[in-house]
């Protein structure tokens, strides 16, 4: 698989469509993201599977926006999964990127890892290497986590989540990995939400700030879940909340590549689409 | 267009928290989290996560310093190290080596934690001694 993704990337520098590459690299025996610029060899490249695959994956689209936010004019490839691909859908219509700055070197996720990320789509569009794994099986296990929890009482829900976010410890790291967060002024920091240097953090004002945030931005990437020191099951919190919007208005972010989100439209609330 | 990711030890505290300082053009734009450190495991605390900040603070002394008639003036590192000397001797003598305090780090090595309490035991004559891990 990494010989095709190699090829893919020799070829977009020798075409002149790239000025750099954005991808990992294993180096000093770790996994590092890293950009490779054209007429350097692509020694240490790597896909981010360690012991598992898919266990070293970094938020290589946000350092894509810092990227683009110094350097506009230029076109860069990234390394793309299925997750990362959405989340650059979504990082166009959020105007943080330009989709013609930005060229997608995708690759497939096994179906292990779909199962155990409940991917949506575990396949970019842009898929240079590997095999499609089509999203049922894992589509239906993400259903069925969110079924479980809906099958407690309201009550029983709230207590449930107020236990989890009492074990938050005010990192910030589930926004500072996120590669859908791009705000220069955050809510998260806003003092009249949110305490300042103290602990217990806000319940439940801090993480359902940030959810109500991450409605049609989040693309279930799950990089939070795998940041969270205090395993905080953020990913099943906005997994609830893109569930609501698939729900009400039939979006789901990331999905396709033109799309608009209901959020940030005037007008009638768009028709509920049947499922 | 230059950026690199490279990847060090947390410098705050004791567990020792490898992440990435991400540079870009020479200057430092962000800190990762190292997903395959066996200590972290691509997790950091808010103080690791904002490691980055600090390194290029404008606030950061880079020199030697010592107030003089109320003002912080730059010195040469001999200067530095004749007035800790000499005032440390006097305070001992003065009040005795209880009044004199030792702060050391979690981010040295263990010989030089062992050489700051050897001196304050042995040389000033005080068991005051602690470091910056008591977070």
């Amino acid at each position: 698989m990494i010989d095709m993704v190699k090829q893919k990337i020799e070829a977009l520098f020798k075409e002149k469509k790239i000025a750099g590459f954005l991808g990992l690299r294993e180096q000093n025996g770790q996994v590092a993201p890293h950009l490779f610029m054209e007429g350097q060899a692509l020694e240490g490249l790597c896909l981010g599977d360690r012991k598992i695959a898919g266990d070293a994956r970094y938020p290589l689209n946000k350092i894509l926006v810092t990227l683009a936010r110094q350097y506009p004019e230029k076109t860069l490839g990234i390394l793309a999964r299925g997750c990362d691909e959405r989340g650059l859908y979504g990082l166009f219509r959020l105007n943080q990127l330009d989709p013609d700055r930005v060229i997608p070197v995708g690759i497939a996720c096994p179906g292990d890892l779909a199962l155990a990320c409940e991917c949506k789509k575990p396949f970019p569009d842009a898929l240079a290497a590997g095999e499609k794994i089509q999203a049922g099986e894992s589509v239906k296990a993400g259903l069925e986590t969110l079924a479980a929890m809906d099958t407690l009482d309201l009550d029983k829900r709230f207590s449930f989540w107020k236990n989890q976010f009492s074990k938050c410890v005010k990192c910030y790291g589930c926004r500072d990995i996120c590669p859908m967060c791009f705000c220069k002024d955050c809510s998260l920091e806003c003092e009249d939400l949110v305490s300042k240097g103290d602990l217990p953090v806000d319940i439940p004002v801090f993480h359902l700030t940030r959810a109500m945030h991450m409605a049609d931005r989040c693309v279930d990437c799950g990089l939070c879940d795998e940041a969270c020191p205090a395993d905080i099951p953020l990913r099943l919190l906005y997994k609830k909340t893109a569930q609501i919007m698939d729900i009400e208005f039939g979006f789901t972010s990331g999905i396709n590549k033109d799309e608009r989100s209901p959020l940030s439209m005037m007008g009638p609330a768009p028709k509920k689409v049947a499922k | 267009m230059d950026y690199q990711n490279v990847l060090t030890t947390c410098t705050y505290c004791g567990c020792g928290c490898n992440f990435f300082l991400e540079v870009l053009d020479g200057k430092l734009v962000g800190t990762l989290p190292c997903k395959t450190s066996p200590v972290n495991e691509g997790k950091l605390c808010i103080k690791g996560w904002n490691v980055h900040q600090f390194v290029q603070s404008e606030k950061r002394l880079t020199h030697p310093m010592i107030r003089k008639n109320g003002v912080l003036e730059k010195v040469s590192w001999d200067e530095a190290f004749e007035y800790t000397a000499s005032r440390l001797s006097e305070i001992k003598a003065a009040k005795g080596g209880d009044a004199i305090g030792f702060l050391t780090s979690a981010k040295v090595t263990n010989e030089e934690n062992y050489l700051l309490q050897k001196f304050a035991r042995a040389g000033v004559g005080t068991n005051n001694i602690d470091h910056c891990a008591r977070l």
